[in-house]
């Protein structure tokens, strides 16, 4: 590995505070943009998807950003990722059996 | 760190000490699974006699020996013994003793919370247990379900012991589950990939995971038990809207995994004995290893089976029914590759070998009934009847606990140092065996012929007294079989034969060091080159990567192992109190506050301790 | 390898390479999305099953906890900035940005303990002439309470208090131990920066080397952040959706 690229990777795996400000500053866009979108009555249910995307993006921003999980090993993120993906079957089966979609 | 290289020679000095502080502050991996070890067979005699008073009981009809309200305290307390104190803890000793071994390795990842874990264990078994002196102990099942354990119908202290039990039992088997994963994962010695690693150690990677992702399912449901019955919060009251078999959904779906937890590791154990007196390796290491991984992923999608007769709904009924069936496929696959090991080998009929032989029957007899049972018309039947007893009985019994002794016996020259008693551990498996079938067989019929679980007697003209006859008399073969079995643990490892450091031509690394090991396992970190590193490196398949072990101890000064610490024992000291302050709290909550701000106090003086971890 | 330097202090002779501390803390937050996935799969089950109210739409204040929200998310980065202050060693900006971290958790756990006051104070104001069908559970049984009622009293508006406790409803329930687990997270992470912050002034405590202790903490902290994300889309957010009532 050159000199040069050595320097490459240890910048990408650590972002600069420049990087981290302005990943806050999408975060709070994204959640003004939630918080506005819920004003809007004529989108009736078509808001569920869309908080449902926004939430998403900001939860994905931090994990991969701030948690560093992108520049990180592969097994940091399996094992949350595990965790995530059973937690949320669990609470779809159970908000399945318990009638909450019909 | 520099503060942290202590005066190694004195650290394995302190160590190699024995005297009750030496075991109190013990952070080695191997003392403390035989710390474990020895409390899950004390707690298995108690959840034994527990057995043995509801036989007693049961031997025949209109019996009064024990009055109905001690019965479903016998038949709660013996479940949950088994389950939490006696299996899993065997299970954890196990897994403490050998993963370091099989993985090359000289402890844990974090030794302190290893004992931490035991020290939790121990302790909130004694809080469970202490719950028969003060009041009585917990009465409502192993399962305790809503609305039997609410303040209305389960007034007293009973279920706050429950309750808190098995969330002090809880943090001790997260504790230990995350120190295994990362143990595991990362503390294998060099060379050894994930597909060289000893069965063994795979299904405890996988019954860890199985832990760290089951476990807080239970510790919601207990904590909203909690509230419910402290703090009158509305959780499972039907008054309020709410449901009660949200507690069944949420018990079950811990309780799944959980069956996994208790037989996965006796799966592991098994996969060891079989191939090293069959000398031949495992048929099918990796179809064996993805067995356990697929039963542990399905593990997840099938607790409703225990639901069957709640009124689910014909979709969901026929989805958790397909789900179940589905496990018998990876199981099976096990029990295929297990014959296929033993198939055209030669056999060395030891006593580990032939428990390992019985698990094999037991257990498939286990998981044929309960196939009978995921198919939900058959079930409708068989709910709550003798035969679930019989079932649960020839998987966790038959399977779990005849493989654990199988285990115990094949470990046991490693552990002690000593040899067992081969002629009266063979007497040992034909008695455990004829006890078992006798014992459990008959519980098929009565089941079939409609005998309820958890009665307490039963009319003379129902025509049960002949099996449950029987039963009782196996149950008494049953006890006998392990008072040979404790006979031969005791005077072997007073006065056995000393054992080599390999008596039985092992396969995996723990057989290349001393019988015991030294405190710090391996002189010099082994190199493995195959799945079976002992034997290829016995039968010069490679060149020296495992190097034999019992050496002159040249080395022994410059291995850095961990220090003593009683900051463990003072955290897990200051949780009981905690509890105990919980379950006597009048409204006030001084006694729990102190509890709490010891186990802090405890927790900041460990994290400044220095030490010299491997870390 | 130029990971395998000693400034990072994380990567070391281990089997991955990786630090055991730091795989102990990601399989732990594994777990712990387990314990908050628990927790909301029970509010979501019992969600629309209270018999009474304070029902969300009667006590939820979206702006007020879109501040709150802010506060949190902003605590995360300025604690992503605290980590790469100490690992470039300028330890004033470290100790800055991580006392700010600690005192937005504060914050936030101030706004919380406010909100819960609120909502166990609750009052119901009912307009008598409102149409029937509008009113919420909890209006309509103030409007026909038998002594503060519309009838009893015959005024043209009439209120009563209707607090919101754990005690109150399937819904206060699930609600104030899901947050409340949140908030003792929040606690939990206040008081191990704080702990951080004031070694930070022990030599040789805190150091650009062993950087690893922060980052420990930072990832239990942002960890706890977006658990937080998703409650306030999915209980605050949705709470009051009226399809969703
Ligand atoms: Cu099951």
């Amino acid at each position: 590995m050159t000199q040069e690229s050595q320097a490459i990777q240890h910048e990408a795996a650590h972002p600069t505070p420049g990087t981290y400000f302005k990943i806050a500053m999408v975060l709070s866009i994204l959640t003004a943009i939630e918080v506005g979108i819920f004003y809007l009555e004529f989108l009736s249910y078509g808001i569920i998807p869309i908080l449902v995307l926004l939430s998403g993006a900001k939860f994905i921003l931090v994990c991969m950003y701030y948690m560093h999980l992108k520049f990180d090993d592969r097994i940091f993120s399996t094992m949350f990722v595990a965790g995530l993906i059973t937690a949320a079957g669990v609470t779809l089966a159970l908000m399945t059996l318990f009638s909450f979609f019909a | 760190m520099a503060s942290a290289v202590g005066a190694v020679g004195a650290a394995g000095h302190a160590s190699t000490e024995s005297g009750v502080w030496s075991w109190i502050t013990t952070v080695d991996h191997k003392r403390i699974g035989i710390l474990y070890g020895v409390s899950a067979i004390l707690f298995f005699l108690l959840g034994g006699s527990e057995a043995f008073l509801i036989r007693m009981q049961l031997a025949s009809a209109d019996a009064d020996l024990i009055s109905s309200g001690v019965f479903s305290q016998l038949f709660t307390m013996h479940a949950l013994t088994m389950v939490f104190l006696a299996i899993m803890p065997l299970g954890a000793a196990f897994f403490n003793f050998l993963i370091p071994l099989q993985i090359g390795a000289r402890d844990v990842a974090f030794p302190r919370l290893n004992a931490l874990s035991y020290w939790l264990f121990l302790f909130g078994a004694i809080l469970l247990n202490s719950s028969f002196v003060f009041g009585g102990a917990p009465d409502a099942g192993w399962f305790a379900y809503a609305n039997l354990t609410s303040s209305t119908y389960s007034p007293g202290d009973s279920m706050d012991y429950f309750t808190l039990g098995l969330l002090v039992l809880g943090i001790s088997s997260l504790a230990a589950a995350l120190n295994f994963v990362v143990t595991i994962l990362n503390m294998r010695a060099p060379g050894m990939t994930l597909m060289r690693m000893p069965v063994f150690t795979w299904m405890a990677l996988v019954v860890s995971f199985l832990l760290v992702f089951a476990l807080p399912i239970l510790t919601v449901g207990l904590i909203e038990l909690l509230f419910w019955r402290f703090f009158d919060m509305p959780f499972f009251s039907a008054e309020f809207g709410g449901d009660p078999l949200l507690w069944q959904h949420i018990f079950w779906l811990f309780g799944h995994p959980e069956v996994y937890i208790l037989i996965l590791p006796a799966m592991g154990i098994v996969s060891e004995i079989l191939p090293t007196f069959s000398r031949k390796p495992l048929f099918g290491y990796t179809a064996v290893v993805f067995a356990g991984v697929s039963i542990a992923f399905l593990g997840f999608a099938v607790w409703a089976h225990h639901m069957f007769t709640v009124g689910l709904g014909p979709v969901a009924i026929a989805a958790f029914s397909a789900s179940t069936m589905l496990i018998a496929v990876p199981t099976g696959i096990k029990v295929f590759n297990w014959m296929g090991t033993i198939w055209g080998g030669s056999l060395d009929l030891r006593t580990p070998m032939l428990f390992a032989i019985g698990f094999i029957a037991l257990f498939t007899i286990g998981g044929l009934s309960g196939v009978m049972h995921a198919a939900a018309s058959s079930d409708a039947q068989q709910q709550d009847t003798y035969f679930i007893v019989a079932h649960i009985h020839y998987v966790l019994f038959g399977g779990a606990i005849v493989a654990v002794i199988g285990g115990i016996y094949y470990w046991f020259p490693k552990f002690s140092g000593h040899m067992y008693n081969e002629t009266v551990g063979k007497i040992n498996f034909w008695l455990m065996f004829l006890g078992m079938n006798l014992t459990f067989f008959p519980m098929h019929f009565l089941g079939l012929d409609g005998m309820p679980r958890r009665i307490y007697t039963y009319d003379a003209n129902m025509g049960w007294d002949l099996w449950n006859g029987v039963a009782t008399m196996g149950s008494l073969v049953l006890g006998l079989s392990f008072l040979i079995f404790i006979y031969n643990m005791v005077t072997s490892w007073l006065n056995g034969e000393p054992a080599e450091a390999d008596p039985w031509d092992g396969r995996t690394l723990e057989w290349s060091i001393a019988s015991p090991p030294p405190e710090y396992n391996f002189e010099e970190i082994p190199i493995v080159y195959d799945r079976d590193a002992w034997w290829a490196e016995k039968r010069g398949k490679v060149q020296h990567g495992v190097p034999v072990g019992g050496g002159s101890g040249e080395e022994e000064h410059s291995i850095h192992m961990p220090q003593p610490s009683y900051w463990p024992i003072v955290v897990s000291i200051g949780l009981i109190i905690a509890s105990y302050g919980l379950v006597y709290n009048s409204g006030n909550f001084i006694v729990a506050t102190i509890g709490l701000l010891v186990g802090i106090f405890g927790v900041y003086a460990w994290s400044f301790e220095p030490v010299n971890d491997p870390e | 390898m130029a990971q395998a330097t000693a400034d990072h202090g994380e990567h070391e002779a281990t089997t991955t390479g990786l630090n055991h501390r730091k795989m102990l803390m990601w399989a732990f937050l594994g777990s712990d999305c387990m314990f908050f996935g628990s927790l909301i799969a029970t509010y979501l089950v019992y969600k629309g099953r209270s018999l009474e109210g304070p029902l969300p739409i009667d006590v939820f204040s979206i702006p007020t906890t879109s501040v709150s929200t802010f506060v949190l998310l902003m605590s995360s980065m300025s604690m992503v900035l605290a980590y790469s202050a100490l690992r470039r060693n300028r330890m004033k900006t470290f100790r800055v940005w991580l006392a700010s971290t600690a005192i937005m958790g504060m914050t936030f756990l101030a706004f919380q303990v406010f909100e819960f006051r609120v909502f166990a104070n609750h009052e119901v104001v009912v307009d008598c002439h409102a149409p029937i069908g509008e009113l919420s559970i909890v209006e309509l049984s103030v409007r026909n309470d038998k002594t503060v009622g519309c009838e009893a009293t015959g005024h043209d508006e009439v209120e009563k208090q209707v607090g919101l406790t754990p005690k109150t409803n399937l819904f206060g329930s699930t609600f104030f131990t899901l947050t409340g687990f949140h908030g003792a997270h929040v606690t939990l992470g206040v008081i191990w920066l704080l702990t951080m912050f004031f070694l930070s002034f022990k030599k040789g405590m805190v150091t650009p080397e062993r950087n690893l202790d922060l980052d420990l903490a930072a990832l239990y902290w942002h960890f706890v952040d977006i658990v937080w994300i998703i409650i306030f889309t999915v209980v605050y957010l949705f709470g009051v959706f009226p399809g969703f009532a």
